[in-house]
């Protein structure tokens, strides 16, 4: 073992020293807009038309983090149009929807599917401008993984009987969905796609400052002919979301965002009989160890954390590394994160786009702020922030104690805070150290040791030498304060079904 | 002659030992007709707290055996009772007023739902976990493990047969449990405790709080290093506020449902009490060369 560890020490050692500083331009390689076109000002999209919001209501602007640019108005539903979507929702789901063959919803879904895959680039375009996130990852990942979403969950629609819920599972009704800023396109379709298979209709609320792609979604359920009233689209702030998490005309709940409001949702619906399922925050541990193949794990390490500008629940934003190689590993993740390019999120070359929005950026400063009055040493990628819109560069945490709040809150940025270990128990003993418990990294070549590992960690999803892998097949979700529940694969569906013995 | 019977002292299970409350408290536990069967142990919030300790410290050797190993320690739970058949029928028929042939039937369910869960310890992976078929290179797999430590509120009136219907399946996966027993009916809740005393439970697996239930559920309810809460035997007016409490630390719940009948703990049941307390880890790996 010592052996093979030297030998890939020097391997790396050389790599390390012979890769040469980046000192070359890239030229500008901006995407297009003109393959969106984005309304003035929209509507809440209730029983199968855009309508106006009632009283109550109130409208809100949608920016362009990048710019500040205003994009649109929209609509925050007030109380009054919660009742009138819930009802759509409840009309559909009694006269239509449950009515149907699981076959026909599953149909519908696969038109579902492949009207968003074809009209891919102006989802990427769209989530991009009104998200920040850079053009690469709406194009190569949100919207893909997205309509992946739709197509595993249309298959679902007839065999529910498969699903381990006994033969005659049954749908809960009307659902209740509030979904996060970060992946905006993909969070509906990890909220709509199982709720529709199992038979279930939806009113979703999108994110506050990432309304956009959802509208444009309920131009898709027109465009594929989907019943009216079986998908909803109210827009709106926390507000709108707690209106619509304590109708009681909501059958079944499921949010993903912050931990403090999860559980403020967990107690609204306290007796209430509804089903929850939630998907709240992490502090997730990426545990280098000494015999890790030390290239892979400085891209994973990279990806973990600067993936969507750190606005990732499950990101690795703490990094173990055993002691022996930390000065090495810092010091590679330094010279790789100083190639990361910021900027226009546009912009096909752009690795790190802008943060979500002035209040996020507000958080992250305040945080990383702390980091250093706690003691912590910071580092920060030497990059050009644009004038306008919200930025913040790549930063590194090294000396960060267990306490620091940056090892203990969720930063939801480009933040990431290093902690050493000596032994794996040690290792596991601090990636466990959190009320959080969502997700996990293990870099090792040692397979005994990955699975130890693995076992000990208290979180839903580990990556082995790996990092921020998502496939609608496999199941997300968090162990404690993580949340409960499951997305994804048959896990994912259960949620949204009853037992039919229990009726 | 006969001979002055050896009356039995009922204390709590904590840690795998038998102390008396802390707060040397007892209360005085009735028969169905009203007549003084035995004093109870009264536990307290400071016991409840020190059985959370002892749940959470045995929680990494328990979660950590072999399904084998559990299956068969369960097992044993059964093989130990079945020891002890009679005077589990004297308890539950004088607390639940049942004739000796109702009880000894209850008593037989009780034994039986051991054995019935005792083989879904190494089973119910292959239902609640698997591998998934991802669209890339990567080996995935879905796998279920034991939430931690989950606080358990007893039935009130079936003291044996659904003490032990809520319990077995809890800790079959690996969890382990601190348990409130029958408020007015405790009495089998100790006896058993004596079973899984000497049944190869570790210690600390399974602690039993005998006492005043919604003074001690609430401080349960609460507590930071509880992970689940089964309100099977909480009063209806208790589920809201208890609830409402568990939400603090995101416990994962498992309450009657609103509008549904009193649980018929007669019926052989499924996984309904078994999941609630699993927690789905995935785990991904890339394959190449």
């Amino acid at each position: 073992m010592d052996g093979t560890k030297n030998v890939a020490a020097t391997k790396a050692k050389t790599t390390l020293d012979t890769v040469p500083a980046v000192g070359f331009e890239y030229a500008p390689a901006p995407e297009s807009r003109a393959v969106v076109d984005i309304a003035p000002s929209y509507g809440l999209f209730i029983g199968g038309e855009f309508v106006e919001g009632g009283e109550g209501s109130t409208r809100f602007d949608s920016l362009n983090p990048a710019t500040e640019e205003v994009l649109s108005s929209v609509t925050a539903a007030g109380v009054g149009d919660i009742e009138r979507a819930v009802t759509a929702a409840r009309t559909a789901y009694d006269t239509v929807w449950s009515k149907l063959s699981g076959s026909d919803r599953g149909k519908y879904l696969f038109r579902i599917a492949r009207i968003m895959q074809e009209r891919a680039r102006e989802f990427a375009v769209l989530e991009t401008l009104d998200n920040g996130k850079p053009i690469k990852e709406s194009r190569d990942f949100d919207v893909p993984t997205a309509a992946a979403h739709f197509f595993y969950y249309a298959g679902w629609a007839d065999k529910l009987e498969y699903a381990g819920l006994g033969s005659s599972p049954r749908p809960r009704g009307v659902v209740g969905q509030v979904i996060p800023w970060n992946f905006p396109l993909l969070m509906l379709s990890w909220k709509i796609a199982p709720a529709l298979a199992a038979g279930n209709t939806v009113v979703l609320k999108p994110a506050e400052t990432t309304p956009l792609t959802a509208l444009l979604f309920a131009e898709v359920c027109r465009q594929a002919d989907l019943p009216p009233g079986v998908v909803n689209i109210v827009t709106g702030d926390g507000e709108t979301g707690r209106l619509l998490v304590e109708h009681p005309g909501v059958n079944k709940v499921a949010f993903t965002g912050s931990t403090e409001v999860g559980k403020a949702i967990a107690r609204s619906v306290a007796g209430s009989g509804k089903g929850l399922t939630l998907e709240l925050g992490g502090k997730a541990a990426n545990i280098v160890y000494d015999d890790a193949p030390i290239d892979e794990a400085i891209e994973g390490i990279v990806n973990g954390i600067f993936f969507n500008q750190g606005h990732v629940c499950c990101a690795g934003s703490r990094l173990l590394v055993q002691e022996s190689i930390a000065d090495d590993v810092v010091a590679r993740l330094q010279r790789r994160i100083g190639t990361l390019r910021l900027g226009d999120p546009m912009d096909k070359n752009t690795d790190v786009g802008a943060i979500n929005s002035a209040a996020q950026l507000e958080r992250i400063t305040e945080l990383t702020a702390a980091g250093e009055a706690e003691g912590a040493t910071r580092w920060t990628a030497a990059c050009d922030l644009p004038g306008r819109g919200y930025w913040f560069a790549p930063t590194i945490f090294t000396n960060v104690s267990q306490a620091h709040r940056i090892a203990q809150q969720e930063v939801f940025g480009p933040v990431l805070a290093v902690l050493t270990f000596r032994t794996p128990a040690e290792a596991v003993a601090k990636a466990n150290n959190t009320p959080y418990g969502l997700s996990a990294g293990i870099w090792s070549d040692k397979g005994s040791r990955v699975l130890w590992t693995a076992d000990r960690l208290r979180a839903g999803v580990v990556w082995a030498n790996t990092f921020n892998k998502f496939d609608p097949a496999s199941p997300f979700g968090g162990y404690k304060e993580s949340g409960y529940g499951r997305e994804g694969g048959r896990h994912g569906l259960v949620p949204y079904l009853m037992s039919g013995a229990s009726a | 002659m006969t001979r002055l019977e050896v009356r039995k002292t009922y204390k709590l299970y904590v840690g795998g030992k038998f102390p008396r409350s802390e707060s040397g408290r007892s209360y005085q536990v009735s028969d169905a007709k009203g007549g003084f069967l035995a004093n109870v142990a009264q536990g307290s919030r400071k016991d409840a707290r020190d059985a959370v300790q002892a749940a959470r410290a045995a929680f990494s050797g328990w979660s950590g055996a072999t399904a084998y190993n559990r299956g068969q320690v369960l097992y044993r739970v059964a093989e130990v009772m079945e020891g002890r058949r009679s005077q589990f029928v004297d308890e539950v028929a004088a607390l639940e007023g049942l004739s000796k042939a109702a009880a000894a039937s209850v008593v037989d369910l009780a034994i039986d739902r051991w054995v019935w869960y005792a083989g879904w310890s190494d089973k119910i992976g292959h239902l609640a976990g698997g591998a998934n078929p991802v669209a890339g290179p990567y080996f995935n797999l879905s796998v279920p493990e034991p939430t931690g430590v989950v606080a358990v509120l007893a039935p009130q009136e079936s003291s044996l047969l659904g003490l032990v219907s809520v319990l077995a399946p809890i800790i079959v996966t690996g969890n382990t449990v601190v348990l409130i027993s029958s408020q007015d009916r405790p009495l089998p809740a100790v006896t058993l405790a004596e079973c899984l005393a000497t049944s190869d439970v570790p210690g600390g697996v399974v602690n039993v709080i005998t006492g005043r239930t919604a003074e001690i559920a609430e401080h349960l309810a609460a507590h930071a290093d509880v992970n689940g809460l089964d309100l099977a035997g909480a009063a209806p007016d208790q589920l809201v506020p208890l609830q409402v409490l568990a939400a603090d630390t995101l416990k994962r719940v498992l309450a009657p449902q609103p509008g549904t009948p009193t649980a018929d703990w007669t019926q052989t049941p499924g996984l309904e009490r078994m999941l609630p307390f699993l927690e789905t880890k995935t785990v991904w790996h890339p394959k190449g060369t």
